[in-house]
């Protein structure tokens, strides 16, 4: 049976690991190759590094972390943040990398996301739908829009519309954040999740608002997502993924726990 | 002769190469990239990687000129491990895009039938049809990465190894002769990937000391 996934996500800026609020107060937390091998062996399903690097100092800094990674690390690796152009996602996938996740460059050009899944498969091809709600009066149905560069910009595009539009395009998996739930420790938006899962094929995966193993249930459990991604929680260390893996596993959910693996 | 297993990929430009080679590095191996039918020479066995689509994975083959060598190496009987897409070329056509593959074994690549989430992306378990020593070591029933919306569905049953459910069952690894096939990916399946891969290696240098006799 497919085990729901636990993906630990790495903010990345010139080559290190970064942790900060809003993009801003970063601090250095250490090497990206390092510690994804370490998520990796606590049991990781999958390694998400998002790439903050202001544009203007990117070359290639990531696809070293990437090679590198790859090298030690043998799960899977998904790199979003500052690819825009079926060329670069090579780049990206020959360093190493098993996807690509489009999120302001697929809203900026969204045929993007077919050009590079006939290029690459669309299994390789991820959309992050980063998602706020929009004020309702009462008795509306509930609404989001699609913001892009970090939640500094709005759209105005339905994110719910967006998100069936770019597996329309070719994009094989979809990274749902919350951006009123990112970095609030307040559970992920179930409703958004649901909303979407609900209405495509492909793979959803929650973000934004994990505080704690409870949470990465009900992500799956109401939300219906097929596999959570959390940043703080496991750098602080507040919880392992082990420990949140045996919350989903006691709730009744599909884990892979990494002790059953060698006989 | 003596010394780490000679394996070489196959880059036909379907993308990630870093992590098959340092996963066979990892298990003792002596990986190489073949883009070319002269990088075969030499070497004990090959792994034929890949994800992505089986029409632009035929042409490339075909262009770099490795589909006859491998087809004579197969014939060979010489050892071949296909992974993934490289898995579903040994077949004899596919689905997708109605593609002419390898013709290696008897059979055909089809869609995955009534998966709940289609491309199939994620940990899922392998059982065993039959023991085999790729899995030595390993768990029936661990969970393996997969990444795909298509899989090979054998003529001959009595080559299966093992099986996978997502909807339906498919088959999720095989074997005749000395052609392996795996529908998952055991370079991106953490210490049970590298168990196979390590086994792999294994039946490439027992191959390599039986024909030395």
């Amino acid at each position: 049976m497919l085990a729901r996934r636990v993906i630990p996500c790495l903010d990345v800026a010139n080559g290190r690991v970064v942790k900060g609020t809003k993009f801003v107060n970063l601090t250095d937390e250490g090497d990206p190759a390092e510690l994804a091998e370490r998520y990796a062996q606590e049991g990781a399903d999958e390694i998400v590094f998002l790439d903050i690097t202001a544009a203007h100092e990117r070359r290639g800094t990531m696809l070293e972390v990437v090679r590198r990674t790859a090298s030690r690390a043998f799960v899977p690796l998904t790199v979003g943040g500052g690819v825009r152009s079926v060329d670069e996602m090579r780049d990206v996938l020959r360093a190493g990398a098993d996807k690509v996740s489009f999120n302001t460059a697929a809203v900026a050009t969204p045929e993007l996301l077919t050009g590079c899944a006939e290029r690459f498969g669309s299994q390789a091809v991820v959309c992050a739908v980063d998602a706020r709600r929009l004020p309702v009066a009462d008795g509306e149905e509930q609404r989001w829009e699609v913001v892009t560069h970090g939640g500094r910009r709005t759209t105005d595009l339905d994110a719910i519309e967006w998100a069936i539009r770019a597996v329309d395009l070719g994009a094989g998996e979809l990274l749902v954040t919350s951006m009123d739930r990112d970095g609030t420790r307040s559970g992920f938006d179930t409703e958004l999740l649901s909303q979407i899962a609900t209405r495509v094929r492909v793979p959803v995966i929650a973000s934004g608002g994990a505080a704690g193993p409870e949470d990465f249930v009900t992500a799956v459990r109401d939300g219906k997502a097929d596999a959570v991604l959390a940043a703080s929680i496991f750098h602080r260390r507040m919880h392992s993924i082990a420990e949140v893996k045996a919350a989903m596993a006691a709730a009744g959910l599909p884990v892979r726990r990494i002790e059953e693996s060698v006989a | 002769m003596s010394g780490a297993v000679k394996i070489a990929v196959l880059d036909y430009g379907a993308a990630n190469m870093v992590s098959i080679t340092k996963a066979l590095a990892a298990v003792g191996a002596e990986a190489s990239v073949a883009a070319e039918p002269s990088a075969l020479a030499g070497v004990d066995a090959i792994v034929i990687p890949g994800v992505g689509a089986a029409a632009p994975a035929m042409v490339h083959l075909r262009e770099r000129g490795l589909a006859e060598p491998l087809i004579e190496w197969a014939r060979a009987s010489r050892p071949c491990l296909g992974i993934c897409l490289g898995f579903q070329l040994f077949f004899e056509s596919s689905d997708e895009a109605d593609a002419q593959a390898l013709g290696l074994l008897a059979g055909r690549t089809v869609g995955l039938v009534d998966a709940p989430t289609l491309p199939h992306i994620g940990w899922n378990t392998v059982e065993a049809v039959r023991p085999h020593p790729l899995f030595e070591g390993v768990a029936d029933g661990s969970h393996f990465y997969f990444v795909h919306s298509f899989a090979p569905a054998p003529a001959d049953e009595s080559i299966v190894v093992a099986r996978t459910t997502h909807g339906r069952p498919f088959v999720s690894a095989v074997a005749k002769g000395s052609l392996y096939g795996l529908q998952f990916h055991p370079e991106k399946s953490s210490e049970a990937g590298l168990q196979v891969l390590a086994n792999y290696v294994g039946l490439v240098a027992d191959a390599r000391a039986g024909g030395e006799v």
